[in-house]
């Protein structure tokens, strides 16, 4: 059991060297499953069957001397909003219940190019639109570090199953915060790439100037790797880039001495909490030590982003999801009396409260006579929080903050208050407004013995940058090899 | 502008939302709590600001209109919640 707690670059290497087999990871990793995912409950559908043909696969390819791809026999798990060929695809929703895609995401194919092994797929806040994994129609996840509190989401499951070793690897989304948020306050790597830097093709949209989808991984040099996989064109998605994807590993271990590191005041305010900014104020001093010049900085538009970012998600979203109707896919509801009946009776029983609330609030805010006061007035402020990032990359090579203002909170606490809920978002959203890319790394523990994490924001394509300089504190810290204890039997690990 | 049962009711038709009595009143509450908290946007000044839809520049994406190839008309129906021979079965949508 051993053997699954370690990275996804170390599993492969042994693979690769014919020191185990893809088979016996996949074997201990389902063993692992079975005697763990029953508490954290990060999974909404298993593909146990499915990954062991694929290790067979990846084994005989080796004992012939085929080529092997670059994540051979890394047992990844794929949030549920990602399309993938023949394994049902829930998004969380009732209205998803028994779908099953016809074709695999951009990235699914790129991981399966690659030799990836995909064990299952993860819970999530349906549709992605939450920030604590509670929203989904089919289960609680918990934390890994305290099953009372909540993972984080909206991508919870796939940062509880990279947390506590049920997958190696994971995807997740990113439309406010979805990767890096839960990475935090589950102890992991969570990477927001920049907006366009991976194909959208497959992921079922929610705000569409805004979905990323990014990594979840136990350290940098993983999130490096699986990046390089799933970054690149992809003609099927207009909006993807045509910037070439460099090699996020190649010099990951670069100098980073003459760092300028830009502290915005803005993030270190009213509600962040005091275990959250001695953690990230210790981290600074890290980087001092390594060299880096830190410099304050003003991002003054910084308390409109949640408000920008709940009118513009919100309108696209109620767009997005326009298309369960009931007719081609998903769930129907029955007594319908004719076809706008049919309609109305399918989403109000198929969408749960969180999404019907931002449907509503979507459509109201595109509707004749709010437009301009709401979507086009959100659409000019947006702009002021990129000029602000434009602003302080004149100045700074980088930025780092917190992840979250709190670590995890415990779950039902926060559930029947949206407004609260949206406000735990507030050091993530801005990154996706303006399309830069984040990383969100393990810096250290609450007194309740709660992961915290921080973020680092970089301009557009710098993903590079933001490892070297996210690796160059993992090297000097350990907070990333700690791992969760669990109460159940852990013997065999 | 705050929200009240005709506004609930009216956006609740745009979305193609049934809503019983009780959930009207716990969505007009929330909702309202999000409008107030989002109109403070108004204390800045946009004038002279233009929109920002995409944040990157990004221009239109030609292709050469090419076929290729497509799921089949069984796999495209094999999702739907009622079918008839090859056609997608609604309830009567003309009176």
């Amino acid at each position: 059991m051993r053997l699954i707690k370690s990275t996804a670059i170390q599993i492969k290497d042994k693979i690769v060297s014919g020191e185990i087999q893809a088979k016996d990871v996949v074997r201990s990793l389902f063993e692992w499953i079975r005697e763990t995912e029953p508490n954290v409950q990060a999974y909404i559908t298993l593909n146990e069957e499915e990954a062991l043909k694929k290790a067979a696969e990846i084994d005989k390819k080796i004992e012939n001397n085929e080529q092997i791809g670059l994540l051979a026999g890394v047992p990844l798990a794929i949030k549920d909003n990602i399309c993938t060929k023949n394994l049902y695809t829930t998004c969380a929703s009732k209205i998803l219940k028994d779908f099953i895609p016809l074709y695999d995401a951009f990235v699914i194919d790129r991981l399966k190019e690659e030799d990836a092994i995909i064990i299952g797929k993860t819970n999530l806040d349906e549709f992605a639109m939450g920030s604590s994994t509670e929203n989904s129609s089919y289960k609680i996840t918990c934390n890994p570090w305290n099953f009372d509190c909540v993972p984080g989401g909206s991508s919870g499951g796939s940062a509880a199953a990279v947390a506590s070793d049920l997958a190696v690897m994971a995807l997740g989304s990113d439309t406010g915060g979805s990767v890096r948020q839960p990475a935090a306050l589950c102890g992991i790597v969570g990477v927001k790439p920049t907006y366009g830097r991976v194909s959208r093709y497959g992921l079922v949209a929610f705000g569409s100037s805004l979905d990323q989808i990014g990594t979840l991984t136990k350290d940098v040099k993983d999130a490096a790797l699986l990046l390089k996989v799933i970054s690149g064109n992809d003609l099927y998605d207009t909006t993807s880039a045509r910037e070439p994807v460099p090699d996020y590993i190649d010099g990951i271990d670069s100098s980073i001495s003459d760092l300028r590191i830009g502290i915005p005041r803005e993030y270190f305010a009213e509600g962040l909490n005091c275990d959250v900014l001695k953690a990230v104020k210790d981290a600074l001093k890290v980087y001092e030590r390594l060299g880096a010049k830190i410099i304050d900085i003003s991002l003054p538009h910084t308390e409109y982003a949640v408000a920008v970012y709940y009118i513009i998600a919100n309108a696209e979203a109620s767009s997005n999801l326009a298309r369960y109707d009931g007719v081609r896919y998903g769930f129907r509801a029955s007594n319908a009396n004719g076809v706008i009946s049919m309609y109305c009776r399918t989403r109000s029983e198929g969408f749960g409260n969180e999404v019907k609330r931002r449907i509503m609030l979507g459509n109201y805010a595109l509707s004749a006579g709010y437009y301009d006061a709401y979507y086009l007035k959100a659409s000019k402020v947006r702009n002021l929080i990129k000029s602000d990032f434009d602003t302080a990359f004149k100045k700074v090579d980088c930025i780092i903050c917190p992840t979250s203002p709190i670590p995890a909170f415990k779950i039902g606490e926060r559930a029947n208050n949206p407004l609260e809920m949206y406000l735990s978002d507030i050091y993530t959203i801005p990154a996706n407004l303006a399309g830069i890319p984040g990383i969100s790394i393990p810096c250290g523990f609450s007194k309740e013995v709660l992961p915290i994490g921080m973020q680092i924001l970089g301009q557009h394509f710098e993903e590079k940058k933001l490892l070297q300089i996210a690796y160059a504190f993992e090297r000097e810290t350990d907070f990333h090899l700690k791992k969760p204890v669990f109460k159940v039997s852990s013997a065999k690990i | 502008m705050g929200m009240d049962r005709k506004n609930i009711e009216y956006i609740a038709h745009l979305s193609r939302i049934e809503l019983m009595v009780n959930e009207e009143e716990m969505f007009i509450r929330q909702l309202s709590d999000i409008l107030s908290y989002v109109n403070k946007l108004n204390k800045i000044n946009t004038e002279n600001v233009k929109p920002l839809v995409y944040p990157l520049n990004m221009s239109n994406v030609f292709r050469d209109d090419e076929l290729d190839e497509s799921s089949s008309r069984e796999e495209v129906l094999s999702n739907a919640p009622s079918t008839m021979g090859f056609f997608f079965k609604v309830p009567k949508v003309i009176e």
